[in-house]
């Protein structure tokens, strides 16, 4: 079996999956994304950020000359004041680069959520003194919301967080001081990932190119796909794609890399998925749950560990040995586990 | 078993906790006959580092005897007698095949904690904290040391514990520090901090071909053993002299070769600056107190080297980039990469080129401990080193 990607495997590093591809990316000038791309994403990043900065010290220091203009002038003062925090905040996030920007654009994307729900609220207030001041506002406010989605997403791609797809990505690497040829064949006996991935329970080889993937999900119980093996080159990449049913769609390439001046095999993995949920589930994602990317950080740990030393690594505090549980104290435990 | 517990801030407990098991077929169990307390154990004791637990086991200078062993370790049995490193190292990755030992790229399971402080992770040492590992220390009556087929050291039974304790840790340290000094005959050396590793980077400079070893201090006794164990040739009280004026003068106006910082995050210094950075430290806006650093970095001649073995956590202030680079001087520094020095210092006790026992003030019984960290924080009682026993 040979490569079915030649194209692909030495023109960069995270080519995105050609299916995937929406019509922005073919007229890129013709959609929303692509507008901001002309711009410059960063120039729009940055220009929200400043908005953020003008409209959070605004509501910080006049609250009520603003309530008044959005037509509810009873408004909170100290709900405006802690929403003009949250717009500092997010706007400082997004004047730094990479994923400290992308998590600042999705901080503003949940605040803009926040906002037209107290606006949805004030709507149904007897208080409000003025409908058409509000409408405006919140027809600002919309707009606003469907620029700052756009622009988030925009930010996450070029941080490597999202897809070209739309679907969240993760990218890892790690350096073993094994030889290409040797990382490849352990990774190659699928049945060998949970050796080293902690949260999949079980890959069932049914062919040589599809298996069958039982893996834990976050909430507790499991999650299963079937994956097809898309692409292979021995010794230098494996590509993979879920079948139509999957519980979460996901798909990616590993390479083997020979390290510079001998330092072994360079592993490259660039990861897809979709969770449950869509764009609230990315948003929430991106803002709040990093354990997708902590989790192949501690997979690739784990298989240098395997590859170089035999074993996983454990101390007395992580018995389990890499992983983000609770550690226990630095003292023998009683009970004997593992080994 | 019998272990030396951290509690928080100054309360250390002597608790019965489980004893070890092996985990991994490279483990080892040790039956602990000696084990000190290192200088940076009281950066724990004083709570400057991180990551720690109620009831972590402190300690990484121990040796014992062999007690068990996994089916992989075949270079030790059980009734050896073994010194153990204090770093953990694999003998595998990448730094390990560079003898960079404290550096090993697999023996921290919580490497990612690290990161987060430092960028990347070194190697995982006994009884540090949790962002090193978090591995049970051998303040103890019995440990378990991973990678036994890389780590200790078989001793003969001619030579005492004292004699060979401080393999583990604190002579290599100082024999590191000086060894980066890249000493040529003739040179001078100064060395900030005389407690034992201070004592040992002033011997090792001796051995290494310094013609002049210069050390500072402000306790009396630990400048005298300087000067009548170690071997310094010069003295100097920073509480009672100016030390860069000092050094002018003592090198001609030169400056010395070498400098080495063996004092580390907790630095003192007369004056109202102690008080400014002490603030700074409590307020959180530095972490780490670096007067012996900054003093040898300006002291250092031109195109010198700057050593340093002392122990810092996190981020200083007030840092003489300017002096270091403009005047051409070398920075090197690092947990000292023990296996590396293992055989060859040995060989040097056997020889009697050095008797490490001298910096010993105390033997106490491991039940001690507690009242050994105190009496070591506070000097009393001419305190140098402390050495647990469990007999």
């Amino acid at each position: 079996m040979d490569t079915v990607q030649h194209s692909s495997l030495h023109a960069s590093r995270s080519p995105p999956p050609p299916s995937r591809q929406r019509t922005h990316a073919s007229a890129p000038h013709q959609s929303p994304a692509g507008a901001i791309r002309k711009i410059g994403v960063h120039k729009v990043a940055r220009g929200l950020a400043w908005f953020s900065v003008g409209v959070g010290i605004a509501e910080i220091l006049f609250p009520r000359t603003l309530a008044k203009m959005i037509g509810t002038p009873t408004a909170s003062t100290t709900l405006l004041r802690i929403f003009g925090l949250r717009e500092i905040a997010a706007g400082a996030l997004i004047f730094n680069p990479g994923r400290l920007r992308a998590t600042g654009m999705w901080a503003r994307v949940v605040g803009d959520a926040a906002d037209l729900s107290s606006l949805a609220a004030a709507y149904g207030c007897p208080n409000t003194t003025n409908r058409r001041a509000l409408t405006a506002a919140t027809a600002g406010v919309v707009a606003l919301t469907a620029l700052d989605v756009v622009c988030a997403r925009e930010v996450s791609k070029e941080a490597g967080l999202m897809a070209e797809s739309g679907a969240l990505r993760v990218t890892k690497t790690i350096t073993i001081n094994r030889s290409p040829g040797e990382v490849y064949e352990f990774w190659r006996n699928l049945e060998n990932l949970p050796r080293f991935m902690y949260h999949v329970e079980e890959v069932h080889v049914i062919s040589p190119q599809r298996s069958r993937w039982t893996v834990k999900a976050p909430a507790g119980g499991t999650v299963h796909w079937n994956a097809d093996i898309t692409a292979e080159v021995p010794g230098e990449m494996l590509g993979w794609r879920t079948t139509n049913d999957a519980d979460v769609e996901n798909s990616g390439t590993v390479r083997f890399e020979p390290g510079t001046g001998g330092r072994g095999t360079v592993v490259r993995v660039d990861l897809e998925y979709r969770p449950p949920g869509h764009m609230a589930g990315a948003a929430l994602a991106m803002m709040f749950n990093r354990s997708p990317h902590q989790q192949v950080e501690d997979d690739l740990r784990r298989l240098k560990q395997f590859l170089e030393t035999g074993d996983l690594v454990r101390s007395d505090a992580s018995p389990e040995g890499t992983g983000r549980v609770a550690q226990r104290p630095a003292q023998p435990s009683a009970v004997r586990q593992f080994y | 078993m019998k272990a030396n517990c951290w509690h928080g801030k100054h309360d250390m407990r002597v608790q019965d906790v489980p004893d070890p098991k092996i985990l991994s077929s490279r483990d080892a169990i040790v039956k602990i006959t000696s084990t000190a307390i290192c200088g940076s154990d009281l950066h724990l004791y004083n709570g400057f580092i991180p990551t720690m637990e109620k009831g972590d086991i402190l300690g990484h200078e121990f040796m014992g005897e062999i007690v068990e062993v996994g089916k992989d370790v075949h270079n030790i049995k059980v009734g050896d007698r073994v010194v153990v490193p204090f770093p953990i190292a694999c003998g595998a990755c990448g730094a390990c095949r560079a003898q960079a030992y404290s550096l090993c790229e697999n023996s921290n399971p919580n490497a990612w904690m690290a990161e987060k402080f430092m960028g990347y992770s070194p190697a995982g040492l006994f009884g540090y904290s949790h962002m090193l590992g978090g591995f049970a220390g051998g303040q103890a009556e019995y440990a378990r040391v991973p990678f036994a087929d890389v780590g200790p050291l078989k001793v003969p039974d001619g030579l005492s514990d004292d004699k060979v304790l401080f393999l583990s840790d604190i002579l290599p340290t100082g024999y590191m520090g000086a060894e980066m000094c890249d000493i040529k005959p003739g040179d001078t050396i100064a060395v900030w901090g005389c407690g034992p590793v201070g004592q040992f980077a002033i011997a090792s400079a001796k051995l290494l071909g310094a013609e002049r070893v210069i050390a500072i201090d402000r306790v009396p006794e630990r400048l005298a053993m300087a000067e009548q164990r170690a071997g310094a040739t010069d003295v100097i009280n920073y509480e009672e002299q100016e030390v860069l004026a000092a050094l002018k003068d003592m090198t001609g106006g030169v400056g010395p070769d070498g400098c080495i910082d063996a004092v580390g995050t907790e630095a003192h210094m007369p004056g109202p600056m102690y008080g400014y950075d002490r603030m700074k430290q409590a307020l959180m806006l530095e972490t780490d107190r670096a007067f012996a650093l900054r003093q040898a970095i300006r002291a250092c001649r031109n195109g010198g080297t700057v050593s340093v073995i002392g122990v810092y956590g996190g981020f200083i202030d007030k840092f003489p980039m300017g002096s270091l680079m403009n005047r051409s001087l070398t920075l090197r520094s690092g947990q000292c990469h023990v296996h590396r020095y293992l055989k060859p210092l040995l060989e040097r006790i056997e020889k009697g080129d050095i008797d490490p026992s001298f910096v010993i003030s105390h033997h106490l019984n491991l039940d001690d401990a507690p009242q050994g960290y105190d009496m070591f924080l506070h000097k009393a009682d001419a305190c140098t080193k402390v050495v647990l026993t469990t007999a």
